[in-house]
């Protein structure tokens, strides 16, 4: 029984991450119309791993999202940003111009639209992976507090 | 051999030289972090610098042919004064080609030390922040927007923190070291960007061109002269001028050999160019404020730095310590050509800039064989090394040489050339502490080459050991163009009057 003395608060974290997880994505999706974007919404994102973490361990963290893959997140959030760079290059625009990604005229908008949401995608998973590596890097260094330090 | 280039490469390579060179090491850099093997990381990074190397001949070559002597590139083609500019005139162009000629020499050479002093699973993200700092480092000298040159300094920087600090592995001083760098170069970032602040406050645009244009009817104005000086305080501590050089020489000694001997030949040589950069082309030198800061400033610190580094690297007995005081040093010898204000003044500057790359680069790596071969930088782990290992030594030998300035050697052509700028001002005073820090720079070194070739080795088992080809290969390269360079100096010489003639202005002549 000696576990179960701050149920309250597993039970409200565990109600609470998926929400915090759902309103990363909306201020992912709704950075196209209004604040936000992926900077934020990766730190959201980051948040809710971090409040897992807290509340039920860093190794219980750390099994649910490895370091490793929060690292490669880091990395694949880069190469996508400077993908998308390519991406115009190789459709004979200039590097990250988002009218050539489809070879549109200026009337048209879907290359900005795409290009900046594929960006945004790429900065979330950057700022997601690297605040998540951060947290780990200082996390993973001390002695855990154990139930009974509480 | 650049003609040779410019005519192979395709059509697409030229109108896009500029974004390439700075982004394919930056897209690589994260692929090296998914990569589980430091060896394959190492392949990668000689690919990625080798092809920034190949872009920075090719941007140098239209540089060269461009009628305007500049060349220009839209990010994302959005219109110059709003969008990013990355603009390249024979200033740039210089600096590119020594910053990506070690990249690619230094990581030629890296493989040996890297094995050597990095644990196995860090070597490929090692790499990665190599690649990274190698891309930052193009980048600070690629871009025409002052904002662009600030983060592009950030990720150079806050990659050359990590890499110091992976130096722990050998030596647990690394860290307080790296720390220390991280909180001075956090402090020189920052007033930077406080006077790039009051630069758009008063112009109202980020675009160096632009503001350059703008500038002339401010210059009385408060706030630019506050943005020149925290400016100037601020890429004055990135590039090491005395009395802000405190995080050089730890920094130096204690990071892993191969990061010492990037570092020391690009990374305040960088910072040195943003600075002429905001001196020359941004800020002009014929207003008031700048003339006083010459005269007042700058030629005082860089005799300083030139007289009281080169003291004390004469009393330093670790061999990185002693070329980490002389680094600063030479930074004064710089900072002096850059402070006479002339075209002769700051071309001499900027030809000592190219020789000393060469020279401390080629130093570094006689280093780093040492390390790897005997573990041991003092000068008594260097006593009778001439013996031991005469190639990496001999070749040790000729850059110092170089770097005192002995006839026939890069370094004297350099001194040669500050000392006829410095006559043609009337500074035969200035002349004299050339001089003077030069016969200083014969005691460090001598001491030194008299430990390598004159004395028994301390430790008589000490057998022929001499360093991995690896590293002799790129060592004389440098150690060859210290020699090449000293008796036909026309290639870096002309490459500086350009860059200089491109600082102020003027179109290059050729």
């Amino acid at each position: 029984m000696n576990t179960d003395h701050h149920v309250i608060l597993r039970v409200i974290a565990k109600m609470l991450i998926p929400v915090i997880t759902m309103f990363a994505f909306y201020v992912q999706f709704h950075g196209d119309f209004g604040p936000g974007g992926g900077f934020q919404a990766g730190v959201i994102i980051a948040v809710a791993v971090i409040l897992y973490a807290l509340v039920f361990g860093v190794s219980a963290a750390m099994r649910a999202v490895p370091p490793v893959f929060t690292r490669s997140l880091a990395a694949v959030g880069v190469m996508i940003y400077a993908g998308v760079g390519f991406w115009a290059l190789l459709q004979g625009g200039h590097y990250l111009e988002y009218q050539a990604l489809f070879h549109e005229g200026p009337g048209e908008h879907h290359g900005q639209h795409i290009g900046i949401m594929v960006i945004e995608i790429g900065v979330l998973c950057g700022v997601a992976g690297a605040m998540l590596t951060i947290f780990y890097a200082f996390a993973g260094r001390v002695a855990e507090i154990r139930d009974e330090d509480w | 051999m650049i003609d040779a280039i410019m005519n192979a490469a395709p059509a697409w390579a030229l109108t896009h030289a500029a974004p390439l060179l700075v982004m394919v090491p930056l897209f690589l850099a994260p692929v090296l972090a998914l990569v589980p093997n430091g060896r394959i990381a190492w392949l990668i990074s000689i690919a990625a610098t080798g092809i920034s190397f190949l872009f920075a001949l090719v941007l140098l070559g239209l540089v060269q042919t461009s009628p305007i002597g500049v060349v220009s590139y839209e990010v994302g083609r959005w219109p110059v004064p709003l969008g990013i500019e990355l603009r390249v005139d024979a200033l740039n162009a210089m600096i590119l080609l020594i910053v990506t000629t070690i990249g690619l020499l230094a990581s030629v050479f890296s493989w040996p030390t890297v094995t050597a002093e990095v644990r196995k699973e860090k070597r490929a993200l090692f790499y990665s922040a190599f690649l990274v700092c190698f891309a930052g480092l193009n980048g600070v000298a690629l871009t025409g927007d002052a904002f662009n040159l600030f983060v592009f300094l950030e990720i150079s920087s806050i990659s050359t923190y990590v890499l110091v600090a992976l130096g722990a592995g050998r030596d647990r001083r690394a860290l307080p070291a790296a720390f220390n760098y991280l909180i001075m170069g956090t402090i020189g970032a920052s007033f930077y960007i406080i006077g790039i602040g009051f630069l758009y406050a008063a112009t109202g645009t980020l675009n160096m061109h632009d503001i350059a244009t703008r500038l002339p009817e401010l210059a009385g104005h408060r706030s630019v002269q506050a943005g020149f000086a925290f400016i100037l305080v601020g890429l004055g501590l990135k590039a090491a001028m005395w009395p802000l050089h405190q995080w050089l020489p730890n920094a130096y000694s204690y990071s892993p050999s191969f990061v010492t001997m990037f570092l020391s030949a690009t990374a305040t040589k960088v910072a040195l160019y943003a600075l002429i950069r905001f001196l020359f082309t941004i800020f002009r030198p014929d207003y008031g404020f700048e003339i006083s800061a010459f005269s007042s400033i700058l030629m005082p610190l860089g005799i300083a730095a030139m007289v009281v580094c080169s003291f004390q690297a004469v009393f330093q007995t670790d061999v990185r310590r002693i070329l980490a005081y002389s680094s600063v040093a030479q930074v004064g010898y710089m900072i002096l050509g850059v402070s006479i204000g002339t075209t002769e003044g700051l071309s001499a500057g900027l030809f000592h800039l190219i020789n000393h790359a060469m020279m401390k680069g080629a130093l570094f790596m006689a280093v780093a064989g040492v390390v790897l071969t005997y573990q041991g930088t003092t000068i008594r782990d260097f006593a009778g090394l001439g013996r031991s290992a005469p190639w990496t030594m001999t070749a040790f030998a000729i850059a110092a040489l170089s770097l005192i300035g002995v006839p026939l050697t890069a370094g004297f052509q350099s001194k040669l050339q500050l000392g006829f700028a410095l006559f043609d001002q009337g500074l035969w005073w200035a002349v004299g502490f050339v001089v003077f820090s030069s016969f200083l720079a014969v005691i460090y070194m001598g001491r030194v080459l008299e430990a390598v070739f004159f004395q028994p080795p301390v430790n008589p088992r000490k057998a022929r050991k001499e360093a991995p080809i690896l590293l002799l290969v790129p060592l004389w390269i440098l150690a060859l163009a210290n020699l090449y360079f000293g008796i036909a100096a026309d290639f870096p010489l002309g490459l500086a009057r350009d860059a200089a003639a491109a600082a102020f202005g003027v179109e290059a002549f050729r």
